[in-house]
């Protein structure tokens, strides 16, 4: 009897057996299975109460009603609010996403000043002071006007006590955005008589005939476009889409007509032409209620055959004719511009001549046509500024971007010409620039020009929420509260049909060091004294908004979100217009009567044109897209930190191109490495790339992807109204 | 059953022999089977200690609650049972262990003069800090669980799956498993659990006894209200 080998094989099979009759083997099995479903660096959402809140989205002009769910402090969910009249429980993807701005890391977290290139924290105290005490210098030097303002929107208590500081302080030289808006409010009032803002009825019209907007693609209200055009498919109403390429919205069109891009003036005049020639227009109203209608029907049938609209804008004659007579034989017709999103204001020829087609056809102020809305809610009236000596004299200097001047008497603001004008030493220069609401240095045209004259710029102050492209230019941040975090009233217009207005409320407490920038300004004119401090007796900017709404509108916007005004009702061309004849105004022939603003550049060395396209899974204005939307942006967009231009086929067996190949995309204003996407749904000739891609600044999801189409494309003064009129640029493209 | 096993080898030996093998290496099998028998039951009684008793052990840490609760006491003082603080909210969410702002009310001065008494109005209420109790019957937070219909629409009872919780005078050690990082509580404490035998359904909180339990009360392991079965009626 020894002890060998076979000994401790006995030994190990019998462990073996003893084990596997035992619970080890089969928990450790099943432990380690729910250990890798519970790994301790997974983060897991703690749990707690749910709150939900009502607010309203400011991510874009549209107006829709938000409702955040909470889990105790955090804020885990935004959707459309249920019931309200804009979207109705929908929402876009921005307005999905927009949690991740509220906790974006590169939110701005409290004052800050540039001292030797780098951010250094400053008490609020300090940053105000600095403000006032440069404020008050300039004034003591006699330049008062020399201060300039660029904000986000005009209407709202934000954007009034912006207008009230330059009133008081003496500063002619506050721009805002501006947008098609612009366009269409300016055509209003030259042929309405009344400066008032568009609406259109969609859900009544039965045939929509779109010059470029992107009715599906981020136009107007986005929630209430997609519910209107899906409502029209089952009313069975036609939807006309004319555009240089197959956007989505083209995609969803019965009929879609390529044209020739910067042209689609062109056929709306020559639609005109067709509705005159052939007497299909609307007796009553060119009757009764017109002036200058010989002159324009002149001018029109002179210049604007279909034959010569035809060559112009590649679309055939035929087509042209039926599509005119469609139109004017449709009993609630509706056409529409303002390209893409409308975030160009556009050619005052093109937004007057398909005004005027809506006119002929009589459906302004009609069931499914074109509304004249108030350009914002009725508030408490605030009393009158007084401006004092040194205001009401700085008040008399001419604005530096030309707006209201001897060459553009009709713009209200122009801050596309503001690079130019800096830039050519024109006008006494800017010493102190405000930057609210906006990222002018990101979204106005030829980045690189603007860039150049911020930097001439001595002193800029930023009141950003997110260390966007201008904040990072700035001298002194002064952040705002991220818009979860505040109050602010949202008038909205967007083309609706009704006039309201929404409330943002604080949904959870502001998270840094940041103020609300109502109670900045307000803050800003107390310090500087004197009558600018009597204009603004108001102790906060809370204070301020529940004095400006009433106590009824208040009341109302705290319970529901949203305010609706009830009693208001369209007025119909028959019960005439706000000008002073009472009637409607054909606009001046000669305002109308020239070729259409065309791309710059030369020919010969840019023989390709570009057009910028917008999509609703970019953000394209001064709100940078979150995470979430550069994960729902495809591959023919941006491939990885490339942006990608679509070009149809044909060009690109010309260049020598093949799908996915990189090439360097130039026009006169940059140039930039790029990939190429074929596709038979764009126009031979032409360049597609994306707006919203190639920020600078922001965080490592969107800075540096793609290039912005504002690097590319410069501004083009409409030589109508001055509004910027580019739809594009010519460019070339070749095999890097 | 050791002397089949003998009897094998024996076989086997003799088959060796036959096939002209030294007579010694049959001897020396027979010899060394005691010694392997012996070591083939050492091995297999101890992997059964360790597997059955030692393992178990050591499987879980015990971890003590940051002080003492008596639920006796408290059911002596609230009107509305287990509900009075572990209640629903008004949308129908439960809310699980009560937060500090609930025992506030009474607890803003020390009450009575027991230690775990101090220690909570010293350490939590007057620094307004929550109290990191340790939940024994956490579920993992892939698991949805709904006590609103289990308990308002089905009528079931707050022992059924805690047991008597509610009756007790102090809280019961909190063993972790220390790979999961749940409580035993949800596998269960005894060895019949590890068995998969089961007195009572508080006894165990798995998967397979939601299942089982669906099983016996509505004849199929689906869910009520959508009649789904499936991953994700509970794994979201």
């Amino acid at each position: 009897m020894k002890i060998d080998r076979r000994c401790f094989l006995s030994l190990g099979i019998g462990a073996a057996a003893g084990i596997t009759l035992s619970p080890l083997p089969w928990k450790i099995t099943d432990d380690l299975s729910i250990w890798t479903q519970n790994w301790p660096w997974t983060p897991v959402p703690p749990d707690g109460k749910t709150i939900n809140k009502k607010s309203a989205c400011q991510l874009c002009p549209g107006g829709c009603g938000i409702a955040v769910r909470r889990i105790d402090k955090r804020v885990v969910k935004i959707e459309g609010l249920k019931g309200h009249p804009v979207n109705d429980g929908g929402l876009c993807t921005l307005g999905l996403s927009a949690a991740q701005l509220l906790y974006s890391p590169f939110r701005i977290q409290a004052p800050v000043k540039k001292v030797n290139g780098k951010w250094r924290k400053i008490s609020w105290d300090d940053a105000l002071a600095t403000i006032t005490t440069k404020m008050t210098e300039l004034r003591e030097e006699g330049k008062a006007h020399t201060v300039a303002g660029i904000i986000g929107g005009e209407r709202g208590t934000v954007s009034m006590l912006w207008q009230r500081l330059f009133k008081a302080y003496g500063s002619p030289n506050l721009m805002r955005n501006t947008s098609m808006e612009d366009a269409y409010s300016l055509v209003l009032q030259k042929t309405q008589g009344n400066r008032v803002l568009p609406g259109f009825d969609f859900e009544n019209a039965d045939f929509v005939l779109s010059f470029g907007s992107g009715l599906i693609d981020g136009w107007g209200s986005p929630v209430r476009m997609f519910r209107a055009l899906g409502d029209m498919k089952n009313r069975q109403a036609k939807f006309v889409q004319v555009e240089p390429r197959l956007s989505n919205t083209a995609a969803k069109a019965d009929q879609w007509l390529p044209i020739i891009p910067g042209t689609e003036a062109l056929l709306a005049l020559g639609l005109i032409h067709v509705i005159l020639s052939e007497s299909l227009y609307q007796v009553r109203f060119v009757e009764q209620h017109c002036e200058g209608f010989d002159n324009f029907k002149k001018m029109v049938l002179e210049t604007y055959p279909p034959e010569q609209v035809a060559k112009a804008t590649g679309i055939k004659v035929e087509t042209i004719k039926e599509l005119g007579r469609e139109f004017a034989r449709a009993k609630n017709p509706l056409a529409v511009c303002g390209r893409g999103q409308g975030l160009t204001p556009g050619s005052f020829q093109e937004t007057a001549a398909v005004h005027v087609l809506n006119a002929l056809t009589g459906n302004l102020g009609e069931k499914g046509g074109v509304l004249a809305m108030p350009a914002g809610p009725e508030y408490e009236e605030w009393p009158e500024v007084e401006p004092d000596d040194v205001a009401a004299e700085a008040l008399q200097q001419k604005r530096l971007d030309g707006a209201g001047g001897d060459e553009f008497p009709d713009a209200g603001d122009l801050p596309t010409r503001l690079a130019q004008v800096i830039n050519t030493g024109k006008g006494d220069g800017i010493q102190l620039l405000f930057i609210s609401g906006a990222n002018p240095v990101y979204t106005l045209p030829d980045t690189k020009a603007v860039q150049k004259a911020l930097a001439a710029i001595p002193f800029k102050v930023s009141f950003a929420t997110h260390m966007d492209e201008s904040a990072e230019m700035a001298d002194l941040i002064l952040p705002n509260h991220c818009f979860l975090e505040r109050y602010e009233d949202v008038p909205v217009a967007a083309g609706l049909t009704s006039p309201i207005v929404n409330l943002a409320v604080p949904v959870v407490k502001p998270m840094y060091n940041t103020k609300h920038v109502g109670d900045s300004i307000i803050a800003i004119a107390q310090a500087l004294g004197d009558e600018i401090a009597d204009a603004f007796s108001w102790e906060n900017y809370k204070t301020c908004l529940k004095e400006t709404l009433g106590d009824e509108k208040w009341e109302k916007l705290t319970e529901e979100g949203y305010w609706v005004d009830e009693e208001f009702k369209p007025v119909p061309w028959k019960e005439g217009f706000k000008s002073a004849a009472t009637k409607f105004i054909f606009p001046d022939p000669a305002r109308l009567n020239h070729p259409p603003v065309s791309a710059s550049g030369d020919a010969k060395q840019f023989p390709l044109t570009l057009i910028a396209c917008d999509s609703m899974r970019l953000a394209g204005g001064a709100v940078g897209s979150p995470p979430f939307l550069i994960k729902i942006t495809p591959d023919s967009v941006l491939l990885k930190e490339d942006l990608v231009v679509e070009i149809n086929p044909a060009t690109a067996a010309d260049l020598g191109l093949k799908e996915g190949a990189q090439a360097v995309l130039a026009t006169p204003k940059g140039s930039g490495r790029v990939r190429v996407h074929l596709d038979h749904g764009i126009r031979p000739g032409l360049v597609a790339m994306a707006r919203g891609l190639g920020h600078g600044a922001h965080d490592k999801y969107l800075a540096g992807k793609g290039l912005n189409t504002n690097a590319f494309i410069g501004p083009v003064d409409d030589p109508d109204s001055g509004y910027d009129a580019a739809w594009g640029i010519s460019a070339s493209l070749a095999k890097a | 059953m050791s002397t089949a096993d003998d009897n094998e080898r024996e076989v086997h030996g003799q088959e060796t022999d036959a096939d002209g093998g030294g007579h010694d290496s049959g001897t020396t099998v027979r010899e060394g089977g005691g010694f392997v028998l012996l070591f083939f039951i050492i091995g297999f009684a101890a992997s059964l200690v360790v597997g059955w008793l030692i393992f178990p052990n050591l499987l879980y840490s015990q971890k003590k609650q940051p002080f003492d609760f008596n639920h006796a006491l408290h059911m002596g003082e609230v009107d509305n049972g287990c509900e009075s603080c572990h209640f629903f909210r008004e949308d129908g969410t439960y809310s699980g262990v009560p937060k500090l702002a609930q025992c506030v009310a009474c607890h803003e001065d020390v009450q009575g003069d027991t230690q775990d008494e101090t220690i909570f109005v010293e350490k939590y209420v007057s620094k307004k800090r929550e109290v990191p109790w340790r939940v024994y019957s956490r579920q993992p937070d892939c698991v949805f669980f709904s006590h609103a219909a289990h308990v308002k629409m089905a009528k079931m009872d707050c022992v059924t799956c805690h047991g008597h919780i509610g009756e007790s005078t102090s809280l019961p050690v909190y063993e972790e498993n220390r790979l999961t990082g749940y409580s035993r509580d949800i596998e269960g404490h005894h060895l019949e659990n590890l068995l998969c035998l089961k007195k009572n359904t508080a006894d165990r909180m798995k998967m397979d006894d939601c299942a089982e339990c669906h099983l016996e009360k509505t004849g199929r392991k689906t869910s009520v209200q959508t009649e789904k079965d499936g991953c994700f009626v509970c794994h979201k």
